[in-house]
């Protein structure tokens, strides 16, 4: 069984039809990448699995669960963590105290002090800025602490809602090798991208949206070599 | 892998739920200390400061305990809610409705009687906290449906509420006024008899400085507690970024809301406090106006600062205090000092720090550290 599991999700915001019967699936330690243009329907796709949208159709299932009514704040209790679009960082609040609110359900003093020593050594340009307030972080810095934050809830399912968007290329870079790294270690990971290069290049399986809807799914590999893809989304043509 | 996998979902859910009564810190260490503190502001500082002084501290700790409510919704969650003094209203009207039957139908006069926590100020003791639950249950009534959803809805529905009940107050019947009319009837009928646009009259006098401060007292230590526990963090993250607050796990609906109903709590015992100050307690002096005046002390102060509150309070209660000899304009010297401290200092006096928290405060505790340790 897949540990997530999209089958026919429509999603309207009052009489726009974001989402039509996307259906897709993410198995345990999978890295999968959901790419599209600008207005596609990504976010909405990550909204409504952690709860932030409710499907007007359509299942979402977490580890065989149906999630259809769970409250957001319980999803993110089953280990399901989404990093928001925008970063959505808490700006006027330290970086100490975002990465305190990641770790909101969480009781276990000690291995929450361990996985936020594990988190600042991936980011070590967040360590040095604890205290500073958030807002005033570089973009990139802003998108680590988001990620950061995200690992500090413990999740098994990471959604990353384009951690590139805005970001010069070196950034970009780093941060897709911790991606990378965070994955390696065992967490099942969805990235939401408009940077098809990139994405392409971490994930292990891909899907393709257009206008709310699922156009072209299969492994990353075999879609960076697809025509349509190329021309489309990576800027390559012949 | 399925049945491992299955058991974690409703496993983390259960167990790591925010227990409630850990959160909000219930236990009796702040009412005893609060008693204390009121004692001696009672006592030795009522006295100190002579008659005139301790009628606008009075007021100003009436402020303090409507202001600091408000705060709890308006600056720590962020939720703008304009209809405090509809709780304020709700709150006087239950207060002086068990105070002043009672007292007719116990004691047969409407005037104070019993000494220090005698019968009559347990009585107005009861009063406060009738008021208050009675706030408290509006304020699930009308916090719950706006609060659910993300937005600014509760802004309007508490525009709504207040209005309401101003005017229902309004509307009420004609209050008996000897002691055979409030024999006659029961406490059930006399439930719709607060006045009407009159207001409800010869309240007995019963606030003074130890039942205003002992509130004062109980709310600041609550609310400081608050502030600093893992539930008052929650509340400011949701000030912050609902979605980013909503996607660390945090309940905000159950935040805002429990937020909402402390709030008006509070303010039903402030309403308690006036009425039974003033005398008279009328439903067109606690309309919009009184709503948006205590908004103005929060956003003076600094929006989910405690010390902020208590000094925006201070201020906007004293101030108008000494321009009292220019009468007409003191109105005018009031609006400008609020144009120029929301010029000077956009966030409010404090922001959201408290006074301990800002950069002067430490430089004067270390300037005087160090002055002891040269003197030494
Ligand atoms: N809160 C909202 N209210 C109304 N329409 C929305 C809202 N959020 C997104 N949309 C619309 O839904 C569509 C998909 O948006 P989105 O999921 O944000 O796309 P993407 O993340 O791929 O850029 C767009 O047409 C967008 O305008
Ligand atoms: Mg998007």
């Amino acid at each position: 069984m897949a540990m997530l599991e999209l089958d026919g999700v429509d999603v309207h915001y009052g009489g726009i039809h974001a989402l039509r019967g996307v259906s897709l699936k993410v198995e345990a330690g999978e890295v999968v990448t959901l790419i599209g243009a600008n207005g596609a329907g990504k976010t909405t796709t990550l909204r409504a699995i952690s709860g932030l949208v409710r499907p007007t159709k359509g299942k979402v299932r977490f580890d065989g669960k149906d999630l259809t009514g769970v409250p957001a704040h319980q999803i993110v209790a089953s280990g399901l963590v989404h990093a928001p679009e925008g970063r959505g960082i808490f700006s006027n609040m330290t970086v100490e105290e975002n990465l305190d609110l990641g770790a909101f359900l969480r009781h276990d003093k000690t291995a929450v002090a361990k996985d936020r020593e594990h988190a600042l050594t991936l980011f070590p340009r967040l360590r040095e800025r604890l205290a500073q307030n958030a807002g005033t972080l570089s973009g990139g810095e802003q998108q680590m602490l988001a990620i950061a934050r995200a690992l500090l809830s413990r999740p098994r399912l990471l959604l990353l809602d384009e951690p590139s968007l805005g970001l010069a290329p070196q950034i970009v870079a780093t941060i897709f090798k911790i991606v990378r790294t965070i994955a390696a270690e065992g967490t099942t990971i969805l990235l939401v991208e408009q940077n098809a290069h990139m994405a392409l290049g971490v994930a292990s399986r891909a899907y393709v949206l257009e206008v709310g809807e699922i156009v072209l799914q299969g492994p990353a590999a075999q879609l960076a070599k697809d025509d349509k893809i190329r021309k489309a989304y990576l800027g390559i043509h012949d | 892998m399925s049945d491992r996998a299955g058991k974690t979902l409703s496993e983390r859910v259960g167990a790591l739920r925010p227990n409630p009564v850990v959160n909000t810190g219930l236990s009796l260490a702040p009412f005893v200390v609060a008693f204390a503190l009121a004692m001696v502001v009672d006592t030795v500082v009522g006295p100190l400061v002579g008659a005139t002084w301790t009628e606008i501290l009075l007021d100003v700790g009436i402020a303090i305990l409507l202001a600091g409510s408000l705060n709890v919704v308006n600056g720590y969650a962020g939720q703008f809610s304009l209809g405090h003094a509809g709780f304020m209203l709700l709150g006087g009207y239950a207060a002086a409705w068990l105070t002043f039957y009672g007292s007719m139908k116990f004691f047969g006069t409407w005037e104070p009687v019993g000494g220090f926590l005698g019968s009559g100020q347990l009585l107005f003791l009861g009063g406060c906290m009738l008021g208050g639950l009675v706030a408290a249950v509006f304020g699930v009534v009308v916090g719950l449906p706006s609060l659910r959803l993300r937005g600014d809805y509760l802004a309007i529905v508490t525009l709504g509420f207040g209005e309401i009940a101003r005017v229902l107050g309004q509307i009420t019947a004609r209050q008996p006024k000897n002691v055979e009319q409030v024999a006659e009837r029961s406490w059930w009928d006399l439930a719709d008899n607060l006045g009407g646009a009159e207001g409800f009259s010869q309240i007995p006098n019963y606030t003074r400085l130890f039942f205003v401060y002992l509130f004062v007292f109980i709310l600041l230590i609550l609310a400081y507690r608050l502030k600093y526990s893992s539930k008052g963090r929650a509340l400011l993250a949701v000030r912050e970024n609902e979605i980013a607050a909503e996607a660390m796990g945090i309940d905000t609906t159950r935040a805002k809301v429990s937020a909402f109903v402390m709030s008006a709590f509070f303010a039903g015992i402030g309403g308690a406090l006036y009425a039974h100050r003033v005398g008279v307690l009328k439903p067109t002096e606690l309309g919009f106006q009184k709503s948006i005046d205590l908004v103005i002390i929060v956003v003076i102060g600094g929006m989910g600062s405690i010390t902020g509150v208590v000094l925006g309070a201070a201020i906007l209660v004293i101030l108008p205090e000494l321009f009292r000899e220019f009468s007409e304009y003191r109105m005018i010297a009031y609006a400008l000092a609020l144009v120029a401290v929301m010029l000077l200092r956009p966030q409010g006096i404090m922001g959201v720090k408290e006074l301990w928290e800002t950069s002067w405060w430490r430089k004067g505790v270390a300037r005087l550290r160090g002055g002891k340790r040269g003197g030494a």
